[in-house]
């Protein structure tokens, strides 16, 4: 055991709070008052939120009137996609068709296969490549085979597992013609990358506060105005009737600044990460030759913080337990699946077998990783590979 | 200033603050990784679990953190009907939070149909009007457990009674209720109820869904799985945490604060002849006191008061800046006009004499 910190290059999953939405959240914690409450302190904490709206919406490139907030990614994207699917549905009921990417996080992929079991939705899946990148042949094929009939298109902005990121300008003018509405799911890229909601021609959008240094329990879906969304939550009518509840203006306020602060400085920041990454990758392709890095090569088709290995003939689950026991923390996939033996659907989806799924670490870096970190990585990738793939032979005799 | 509008929102409890802290600062985590940082976190989401479930003398495996209240009544009514095998037809009261309300409202349009129960003159819901709309096809009954806006309190478990006899699952919202009145789901004889952490003094943005093991219930959110499926998203750890600790030092002090308001009310009545009491006189939350003013403009006194230091709401703080009469008041039969003139006053367990004699003068001054 190690009697340093930690290193954590799990930022994927979630990432330490920036210390300005600390300063907010303690700050809020501090005072009383319900948003919708008429009177001084009420409209106090309104002021705040609307505030907060409005900052969000500029460092996104939306109108603060498009800024729904939810209590995070999960929420958001089920109010996507559930939402567009009652609304457009009621509207026209020959609209039962949903195509979503195959590389969907579980956040908006288990939402869809339920509305597919349960509420008669008919769910196609739209094909990626090697990469891990939508193929926008598939996506149209998909809408050729029947335009009138598909409800809403769902791709996400760039993939939590590879990094890879989406052709949504693409995705969006192959929707267009036949007045399609798109959500993308951009809770990895918002913060990481550059993010301009009105300019992307989307339809709705979802962000989290927790993946980009803000407080876990708040995220928004960003939806243009003429959008019918059915709510997920009824009551109170908050959040222009699209989300009841009381969400408050802590979470919201904390959330805003961790938005402005990832987006004012995120261009230095990803250089800072894309070169630790690089040092990462390249350490890692000398000390483990057969190691393959999975998602597209170019810097600027994926994520500057994440990297996806392969480590053929090695267990991933060991290779995590053993860095674990280094005070090295990484992840074999998304977080949610983790702990559950199932390979990735992304690297199934990807064309790569089980066993390369299930060989595969996911490094993601963030602001708090140093040179220092990587460097103590690498100083114990060997053994632990050796380790790991003498715990695969074993298990396969 | 004296802030009595705490049914809307409690300030958040120092303690709270401090149990919360170290989970926004350093243990940072997502209880769903694996390794050693998100192990610290799902401990304390497991503890802070315990500590629910034991407020509400329930089973661990029982309780479901949530974004609030609204998200649980969501979940809960809407969980219940949709998982039911029974049939499709589902009863609320006429006089539930609209969390509630509008969740059955999506039900109906998803083809459910939907019985609203009406209150007598105090608010309360009679354990015989429930049975005689209940069926063999009714698939979940929700009535709250204490009114945001009046303050009465239902007898849950006789109307829980009732619904057992014929084997509907019943679902109360406990929001205002908590911190006043005795949870326990066994003797309240509820299959599911409803918690949000800001009016107990932990932030808003956390809540807590209570559904009986063996009572099915369809989630609201799809996703990770979390909480053992039942409610997908990463786990708010600190909030949860907080909400615990909110829990642990509910105390409620309900005599002393009931005798209190009854004296506040007295000193209303007597000073402004025009005030009527709504709600129940006796089962109502001890934090609550509130009333209509017949042929005043309830808008005027709220902001007169504000300008004298008392703030106070006209009901409930979801339908602030509406004209629409309350739903609440008008379904115990006040006439709309005079709905129109409601004042609440809600206080918690740390309200003092002199804060309250304050208040009533200056209503008395305002009214006069």
């Amino acid at each position: 055991m190690s009697e340093r910190r930690p290193v954590y290059l799990d930022h994927a999953a979630t990432t330490p709070m920036v210390p300005e939405a600390i300063a907010v959240l303690a700050e809020q914690l501090g005072r009383t008052g319900n948003p919708s409450s008429l009177h001084a302190s009420g409209r106090a904490a309104r002021r705040v939120v609307e505030e907060s709206r409005e900052l969000i919406a500029e460092r996104l490139g939306a109108r603060p009137s498009e800024v729904v907030f939810t209590s995070g990614g999960t929420e958001a994207n089920n109010l996507a996609i559930k939402g567009l699917y009652w609304s457009r549905h009621a509207q026209d009921p020959a609209r039962r068709r949903l195509l979503f990417s195959a590389i969907e996080h579980h956040a908006l992929l288990d939402p869809v296969v339920w509305l597919g079991k349960e509420q008669g939705a008919d769910i196609v899946t739209t094909a990626v490549d090697r990469d891990g990148v939508v193929r926008l042949d598939d996506l149209r094929d998909s809408i050729d085979a029947d335009p009138q009939a598909v409800a809403a298109i769902t791709t996400m902005w760039a993939n939590n597992e590879m990094g890879s990121v989406q052709p949504i300008t693409e995705v969006v003018a192959l929707a267009r013609p036949h007045g399609i509405p798109v959500h993308s799911d951009a809770v990895q890229a918002a913060g990481h990358l550059p993010i301009d909601f009105g300019a992307s021609g989307l339809d709705a959008m979802t962000v989290t506060a927790h993946k980009l240094g803000g407080p876990v329990g708040v995220g928004a879906l960003l939806a243009i105005r003429e959008l019918e969304l059915m709510p997920l939550l009824h009551g109170g009518g908050q959040e222009r009737d699209v989300r009841s509840g009381t969400l408050g203006a802590p979470l919201v306020a904390s959330f805003a600044t961790a938005v402005d602060v990832a987006v004012r400085s995120r261009q230095a920041e990803a250089a800072r990460l894309e070169a630790l990454r690089e040092r990462l990758v390249s350490g890692i392709a000398r000390l483990v030759p057969d190691a393959v890095v999975n998602g597209p090569a170019e810097s600027d088709r994926r994520l500057p913080h994440v990297a996806h290995v392969t480590f053929p003939g090695c267990d991933g689950d060991a290779m995590l337990m053993l860095l674990d026991a280094h005070g090295i923390e990484v992840s074999t996939g998304s977080a949610c699946t983790a702990g559950v033996p199932q390979p990735s659907h992304v690297l199934l989806a990807m064309g790569y077998d089980e066993d390369a799924a299930a060989g595969s670490l996911r490094f993601s870096l963030g602001r708090t990783t140093t040179d220092d970190e990587i460097d103590r990585v690498l100083a114990v990738l060997p053994e632990v590979h050796d380790r790991a793939s003498a715990a695969r032979a074993v298990r396969q005799r | 200033m004296p802030y009595l509008d705490e049914a809307a929102t409690t300030p958040v409890r120092r303690d709270v603050l401090e149990a919360m802290w170290p989970y926004l600062t350093g243990t940072f985590g997502n209880p769903s990784s694996t390794h050693e940082v998100g192990d610290l976190a799902r401990r304390a989401l497991e503890d802070a679990r315990r500590d629910v479930a034991a407020f509400l003398g329930a089973r661990p495996g029982e309780i479901t953190f949530t974004s609030g209240g609204t998200e649980s009544d969501n979940a809960a009514v809407k969980g219940l009907a949709l998982a039911s095998s029974r049939g499709r037809h589902a009863v609320v009261s006429a006089i539930e939070h609209p969390a509630v309300l509008e969740s059955a409202g999506w039900l109906a349009r998803q083809g459910f149909e939907v019985t609203e129960l009406g209150v007598d003159a105090f608010g309360r819901v009679s354990p015989h009007d429930l049975a005689a709309v209940l069926r063999d096809d009714t698939a979940v009954v929700s009535v709250q457990l204490a009114s945001n806006e009046v303050g009465t309190v239902q007898d849950v478990a006789a109307l829980s009674a009732v619904a057992a006899g014929r084997g509907v699952p019943f679902h109360t919202d406990a929001v205002q209720a908590a911190g006043w009145l005795d949870l326990d789901v066994t003797r309240l004889g509820v299959q599911a109820l409803s918690l949000s952490g800001h009016k107990l003094g932990a932030p808003k943005g956390v809540g807590v869904l209570f559904v009986a093991r063996r009572t099915p219930c369809e989630p609201l959110l799809h996703g990770g799985g979390q909480e053992d499926g039942r409610r997908s998203g990463t786990e708010n750890v600190a909030s949860a945490v907080g909400l615990a600790a909110a829990v642990r030092a509910a105390r409620p002090e309900a005599s002393e604060v009931a005798a209190l308001r009854d004296r506040f009310v007295e000193q209303v009545l007597a000073g402004a002849p025009a005030a009527r009491l709504t709600g129940h006189p006796v089962h109502r939350l001890p934090g609550s006191a509130s009333f209509v003013f017949p042929g005043r403009s309830g808008e005027s006194i709220l902001l007169d008061l504000e300008r004298r230091g008392v703030i106070v709401s006209s009901g409930s703080a979801c339908h602030a800046g509406s004209d629409e009469p309350s739903h609440v008041l008008t379904a115990m039969g006040v006439e709309r006009d005079v709905a129109q003139t409601a004042v609440r006053f809600t206080f918690g367990a740390a309200v003092t004499e002199d804060v309250l004699d304050d208040a009533a003068r200056a209503v008395v001054e305002v009214v006069a």
